[in-house]
């Protein structure tokens, strides 16, 4: 439906956007996650219109959005978009919702079922005749989503919708999107920088990272099996560490990472630098005098350095000639009698190690 | 100092007997103030919307120009309007010297730029996200240019009142092309409250003075507060 094709855009001196390429299913949701600064926004603005790219082409159903300025109005009918800074006209609510539909000279009639309906959609049903500018964040938020919404949009553009809102209303808004998209069929293309709320609402992810996309993939291919150590890094593994193949064997390899050799599942071949990455949650630590042999495993012996509490967890870092970090709950953390200077062994499978090319970077 | 409390206990009775003079007078200054913002308005509200919604080289200097317009002189502006009205001038022969219309003319080019430049503020100072909402939603460029002026017009609303006090309270245009006349017809005179002021009180009619100030002090505050009123809904 929505396909990037090596698009570009600098502002003056600065590369925002460096090549991006992908493409929006038709009724999928889609999330483009990456850290701030990323250009999450400014990709969403060229595919509503907002500006211009400075190279590439963006289609939508095959048509070139930014070729024909004659087109331009109609191409961004069908699209509705929502702002990460909740934004309200200086009006009733039902006259912030009523604006788009005008535009499209939609009668009145039409127009007060269709706001009806939308105000009971967003869970404001009653607030019509409030003025817009004296909603919470989150309310205004509802109201600019219901403005997008009642034009009937193919696709739905929103960028990071839920930034800077309670948690609450953060859960309202991801319902609607999921609703929305169910119900309506609309294709939704949002932006977001917590990696969750991707994992939470997208068919599909794009992670974009130094103006490209650095890897597209389900959340599950994105969080299990990152494309390189800054998309590790980015979707929270908190162990990545870099080494060299030394031996490689059907689908298992060592990895060499100075002080240490790792077992890992991976077909890359001896003498490939790699990095590996292990997710906190996949690392087990026992004392260290009754560290059993796991099978097909890594066990390494280390010195516990911090146990810091995270929520209901705990995150223990221990120095196995490398930091490692895992995490463990409170209760685990007090059986095992962990502090600083616990000496502990820390293990896993070489099934929980994920390898990728070692990044220049 | 006992002159002073006279003079305002006079003035008090003057504005309570709804007394002729000082009431034709302060009708007269709002009639020909008030078509002088309209008329200025009529003008700088598309020329500022104009120059905002454009990109042109000089823009920043153009608008810098109109705000250091904001304090033209009055009697630079009278005197302009003086020199092209007189007899002499290019406009002689439309016979407008001394009149109210001259008036007019002289404080609608005084207010312009005042009206221009807040006009370019009103609208710029609209949220960039509303533009883009605006846009995203379909607008055409006319539906986008009147939904913001819709979002800009408390503001532009103030900049009309702001111009509105300026031409009201000014004196030096009014007193060089409208000459303070007291003819025998409402319509020619041309004698407003800040020219009357001038000349009562060089006359030392104290009272007169200080009713007249009382009628203008009123007006400001009565447009203020209507502007308030409207902003606040």
């Amino acid at each position: 439906m929505i396909e990037l094709d090596s698009v570009s855009k600098n502002f003056d001196d600065t590369t925002v956007l460096a090549g991006v390429t992908g493409q929006v299913n038709r009724g999928e949701i889609f999330a483009v996650i990456g850290p701030s600064g990323a250009g999450k926004s400014t990709l969403l603005r060229l595919i509503d219109l907002l500006d211009t790219p400075t190279e590439g082409t963006i289609r939508i159903n095959g048509l070139d959005i930014h070729a024909d300025k004659e087109r331009r109005l109609s191409i961004r009918r069908m699209m509705g978009m929502v702002f990460q800074k909740p934004a309200v006209f200086n009006t009733t609510v039902t006259e912030n919702i009523a604006v788009g539909l005008r535009f499209r000279g939609t009668s009145k009639s039409e127009i007060h079922t269709r706001i009806e309906e939308a105000l009971d959609t967003v869970g404001l049903a009653g607030y019509g005749e409030r003025r817009a500018r004296t909603l919470s964040g989150g309310e205004m938020q509802r109201v600019a989503l219901a403005r997008a919404m009642v034009i009937e949009p193919e696709v739905l553009l929103m960028d990071e919708p839920t930034a800077n809102l309670d948690p609450v209303s953060v859960e309202m808004i991801e319902e609607l999107v999921i609703r929305i998209n169910r119900d309506l069929g609309t294709t939704i293309l949002f932006s977001t920088h917590d990696m969750y709320q991707g994992q939470r609402l997208a068919h599909r992810i794009g992670v974009l990272m130094d103006g490209t996309f650095a890897q597209v993939g389900t959340p599950r291919e994105v969080f299990t099996l990152p494309a390189s150590r800054n998309v590790a890094r980015f979707v929270g593994i908190e162990n990545v560490v870099d080494g060299v193949v030394v031996a490689a064997e059907d689908g298992m390899s060592a990895v060499d990472i100075g002080n240490a050799r790792i077992r890992a599942r991976s077909s890359f071949s001896r003498g490939e630098r790699v990095s590996l990455c292990i997710r906190s949650e996949d690392i087990r630590i026992a004392p260290a005098i009754r560290g059993r042999r796991v099978f097909d495993g890594n066990i390494l012996p280390g010195t516990v350095t911090s146990v810091v509490p995270r929520g209901p967890f705990s995150r223990v870092t221990v120095d196995c000639g490398f930091p490692l970090s895992s995490v463990l709950s409170w209760k685990a953390v007090e059986d095992l009698d962990l502090r600083e200077g616990s000496q502990v062994t820390a293990s896993f499978t070489a099934a929980s190690v994920h390898v990728v090319r070692a990044g220049e970077d | 100092m006992y002159e002073i409390i006279e003079g305002f206990l006079e003035a008090i009775r003057l504005i309570v007997t709804l007394d002729p003079d000082v009431m034709a007078i302060a009708a007269r200054s709002i009639i020909i103030s008030l078509t002088a913002t309209i008329i200025a308005t009529l003008f700088a509200v598309p020329l500022g919307a104009a120059i905002n919604f454009s990109t042109f080289p000089g823009k920043k200097s153009l608008i810098n120009l109109i705000q250091t317009l904001y304090s033209l002189p009055t009697v630079v502006v009278g005197l302009l309007i003086f020199l092209l009205i007189s007899r002499v001038g290019p406009f002689g022969f439309l016979r407008l010297l001394f009149t109210p219309t001259a008036m007019v003319i002289a404080q609608t080019v005084l207010v312009l730029p005042i009206l221009t430049g807040l006009t370019i503020s009103a609208l710029s100072g609209v949220d960039p996200v509303i533009r883009d909402t605006l846009y995203s939603l379909g607008a055409t460029r006319l539906q986008f240019l009147i939904n913001i002026m819709k979002e800009a017009r408390f503001a532009i609303l103030a900049a009309v009142a702001v111009g509105f006090g300026r031409a009201i309270s000014e004196v030096g245009a009014a007193i060089l092309v409208g000459g303070n006349i007291m003819a025998s017809s409402f319509a020619s005179s041309t004698r407003v409250l800040t020219t009357a002021i001038s000349l009562e009180t060089s006359m030392g009619n104290i009272s007169q003075s200080i009713a007249l100030g009382i009628v203008l002090l009123v007006i400001a505050l009565g447009v203020n507060l209507a502007i308030a009123r409207v902003q606040h809904r």
